[in-house]
């Protein structure tokens, strides 16, 4: 692959043009000049927004409830208590394990594209990393929305072919005699990695606990680790 | 359908660009995107299947270009065109055509709790039996079908063994296109990275895809 053709790539999927006629030969001035004025998109979906408004096909203050809910309230922090009970206390891990929907919904999570969950657990052998190689299906209860680089390409393709490479660029190298199992999203199952307690935090608070679970712990593209000073 | 979606064991794809502190949506216009899009699904015009595979229809260059929110956009209006919920002079003029009743929406902001912590469950409480069981050794079907599947091509043709079973769940083939829901076992498949990748592929690792019953074949 030349240069030229990455470099397009790279502008044409960050660029925020959605009817702009592709200029191969000038990409990048265009994306620069963008950057100043309203992007397409902006005026686009507000024209679109005030038409389904207009016609009755939406409530706005729906909208609002709905970009609300996953900008404050569905976020990891719930994952984060899921796990962090799973490891303070070992029948709710049991349970966990067996019938997730069930025990996350103790917690009182559950909904919209987590209905049918399924935890899997890192132990020192068995290392798990969760994807969907065909769009971008993430359990929203526990995690929210996905971030970019879950829904993009280079994770999505290589994620499976191979994800020992993609878990070095996480910074993660896992030992040749840990057994990596990746799990592909495909049908209506959503995933949680339950990530490995940290050594040393035998005397942390359920609440302490869940401060060391990161989103990306429990996608399976990170660990939970204590942080330089913290308390045990 | 064989698209670029299915991106499975694609490479050049480049490196993985995960930003630090990242917001769950980069700019409003993303929000509204996801949400519109959400709100009219409310209609239940269309099902979940039938809005990803719309997105998987985008033609591949545009399908790179875009991104993800554009994605869901172009899809959600290609899907009210089709179900007659706006015209194309409508979307021109940004306008209700002249004399078009105005209508009451389904999702208010009351029924956004209900809809996000009950969701919209694919598993259906029918009987149906099982083809397969935990242990036994499968091969994922080799076929190409150019509607919508969630049959992975990396896997087509690869021999895997059954991990568990999921239960019954609909079936995307059939209810993208609105043939029916087709319940049938989902199951987690294990396939060896070996049996998939070749020797590239470190000896002890897997990868795990839920499979419906009509993509197996018994191995």
């Amino acid at each position: 692959m030349t240069t030229n053709r990455r470099d397009f790539l790279t502008a044409a999927v960050t660029a925020v043009g959605a009817v702009v006629t592709p200029d191969l030969s000038h990409a990048h001035d265009h994306d620069h000049e963008h950057q100043a004025v309203p992007s397409d998109p902006t005026l686009r979906v507000k024209a679109l927004e005030s038409l389904l408004v207009e016609k009755g096909l939406v409530d706005r203050s729906a909208l609002d409830a709905l970009i609300d809910t996953y900008e404050h309230k569905v976020g990891p922090r719930n994952g984060a208590r899921v796990v962090a009970r799973a490891w303070a206390d070992p029948a709710y891990r049991q349970r966990l394990l067996t019938n997730a929907d069930a025990a996350i919904a103790e917690l009182g999570y559950g909904g919209l594209q987590g209905e049918h969950m399924v935890v899997v657990e890192n132990t020192p052998k068995v290392h798990n990393l969760v994807v969907c190689t065909l769009c971008s299906c993430y359990p929203w209860p526990v995690l929210g929305l996905p971030p970019v680089w879950y829904k993009s390409a280079p994770f999505r393709s290589r994620a499976v072919i191979d994800p020992r490479g993609v878990l070095r660029e996480f910074g993660l190298e896992l030992a040749d005699d840990v057994e990596l199992r990746v799990w592909d999203s495909t049908a209506e199952l959503r995933y949680l990695v339950l990530p490995e307690r940290p050594a040393g935090s035998e005397k942390l608070s359920e609440e302490e606990l869940a401060a060391l679970v990161t989103r990306d712990a429990m996608i399976g593209v990170g660990i939970a680790a204590r942080r330089q000073g913290d308390r045990g | 359908m064989n698209g670029v979606h299915d991106m499975g064991g694609m490479q050049d794809m480049g490196p993985v660009q995960a930003e630090k502190n990242e917001p769950v949506f980069h700019e409003p216009w993303q929000g509204r995107a996801y949400a519109v899009t959400r709100a009219m699904g409310a209609w239940r015009k269309w099902n979940l299947d039938a809005s990803r595979f719309q997105r998987e229809q985008i033609a591949p260059v545009d399908y790179f270009r875009l991104s993800y929110y554009e994605r869901w956009v172009v899809a959600l209006v290609e899907l009210m065109l089709r179900n007659g919920m706006v015209t194309p002079a409508e979307l021109e003029s940004g306008k209700p055509d002249p004399g078009s009743a105005k209508q009451t929406p389904p999702l208010t902001a009351e029924k956004v709790p209900i809809l996000t912590s009950k969701g919209v469950p694919a598993r259906r409480d029918v009987a149906v039996t099982a083809r397969f069981h935990a242990g036994e050794r499968v091969r994922a079907r080799n076929m190409n079908p150019v509607g919508h599947t969630r049959l992975v091509r990396y896997a087509r043709g690869k021999n895997g063994t059954i991990h568990m079973d999921h239960g019954v769940f609909l079936f995307p083939d059939t209810n993208a296109l609105f043939l029916g829901e087709k319940p049938q076992h989902v199951y987690s498949v294990r396939f060896a990275a070996r049996e998939l990748w070749g020797e590239q592929a470190a000896p002890q690792d897997s990868v795990y895809i839920d499979m419906w019953d009509d993509y197996l074949e018994p191995a």
